[in-house]
């Protein structure tokens, strides 16, 4: 709980880490599109054919699905589903909860299989959960440091966002 | 709750339109997407049903730029305003950091109004957040039509702690940037305290 009720914080190190482990993913599974998104809908980590997809989009809706399923999930009585897998005509997605609180997407075609999906994305889901507690651990370590690149911001800082 | 990417030294941070039903929270979400340029939008994802009733979130990206060398980002979100979606709308406020309410100053939904306050102090609650330290703004919408209440008479009734309180006639967009900024800034500066 102390971890999902924090604000999360990456510093490059672990973005690396996740990043690295996205692109095995991607190579493994023979995937299209692979990606990291945490359950609030925000953007981690992508890789793959992302010119042609709306990425910020997909990261909403798919939190925007898990979400839904959660809630469904509640309702009957169960603790989540952790895995979602919508079948199309020609692309496949493959969505697995990830350590309580992100989201790993894999979009592939017929040139991978569900199979091969699932098995490659159970290895990177246990990396992926590795650098989470890592970066939990680092949280509680380092208290609140570094300090925020927003401590001093000033009412001019947020006026400037404004000014078009 | 924000998101803070050091490695691409971007933050991004969730915004949520909450109010009765027809009370315009995505009308403020179609102006600002008509009046900001392509390169700091998004998409407007609209999920509705047939008669353009919000079914589950309207959502749209917002890059206003950078701070402090960190590039920003809102998520802006609205939620489905009619009663019987409940269980949505609370999925909605998961990881929110700052919350408009959309009132309708119609005189015939101050009921409506007051109704979706409650539910919003209680979803919040159940999401572990507390209206009372949530950045949040107050938008009283529809200014233009007949039969609306007095603004001091809204006040009364709706500002639960002095939050910052704007007129708003949203298809024309007044009130709507100004609402949007009020409630950008609570949250930016909500920021510099932890």
């Amino acid at each position: 709980m102390m971890l999902l009720g924090t604000n999360l914080v990456m510093y490059e190190e672990e973005f690396q880490r996740i990043s690295s482990v996205l692109a095995r993913l991607w190579v493994d599974a023979n995937a299209k599109i692979v990606f990291l998104v945490d359950k609030n809908g925000q953007q981690i980590a992508a890789k793959g054919d992302l010119e042609k997809v709306d990425a910020t989009s997909l990261a909403s809706l798919t939190a925007g699905n898990v979400a839904a399923t959660d809630g469904l999930a509640k309702l009957i009585g169960e603790k989540e589903f952790s895995i979602l897998f919508h079948e199309g005509e020609r692309d496949n997605i493959h969505i697995s909860i990830v350590g309580q609180r992100l989201i790993l997407v894999v979009i592939f075609d017929e040139r991978s299989s569900l199979g091969l999906v699932r098995l490659r994305v159970r290895k990177a889901a246990a990396e992926l959960e590795d650098v989470l507690s890592q970066m939990a651990e680092k949280a509680s370590q380092e208290g609140q440091a570094p300090a925020s690149p927003f401590a001093e911001i000033t009412d001019d800082d947020i006026d400037a966002l404004f000014s078009e | 709750m924000s998101f803070i990417n050091y490695a691409s030294r971007e933050i991004n941070c969730k915004i949520v339109y909450y109010g009765p039903g027809l009370g315009g929270k995505t009308t403020n979400l179609q102006f600002i997407y008509e009046r900001t340029s392509p390169s700091n939008k998004g998409q407007l994802i609209s999920l509705a049903t047939e008669t353009d009733r919000t079914l589950f979130f309207d959502f749209l990206p917002l890059d206003l730029g950078t701070v402090r060398g960190f590039r920003t980002r809102f998520h802006l979100y609205t939620v489905p305003g009619q009663v019987f979606y409940d269980a949505s709308r609370k999925l909605i406020l998961k990881g929110v950091d700052g919350v408009i309410m959309v009132a309708d100053s119609q005189e015939m939904r101050m009921d409506a109004n007051l109704e979706a306050l409650d539910n919003l102090k209680i979803n919040l609650h159940e999401n572990g957040f507390d209206l009372a330290t949530i950045p949040y703004a107050l938008q009283l919408n529809k200014r233009d039509l007949p039969n609306i209440v007095s603004f001091d008479e809204m006040h009364k009734q709706l500002n639960v702690k002095g939050e910052p309180t704007f007129e708003a006639v949203a298809p024309k967009g007044a009130g709507v940037f100004e609402t949007l900024k009020a409630v950008a800034k609570l949250v930016l500066q909500d920021l510099s305290k932890k």
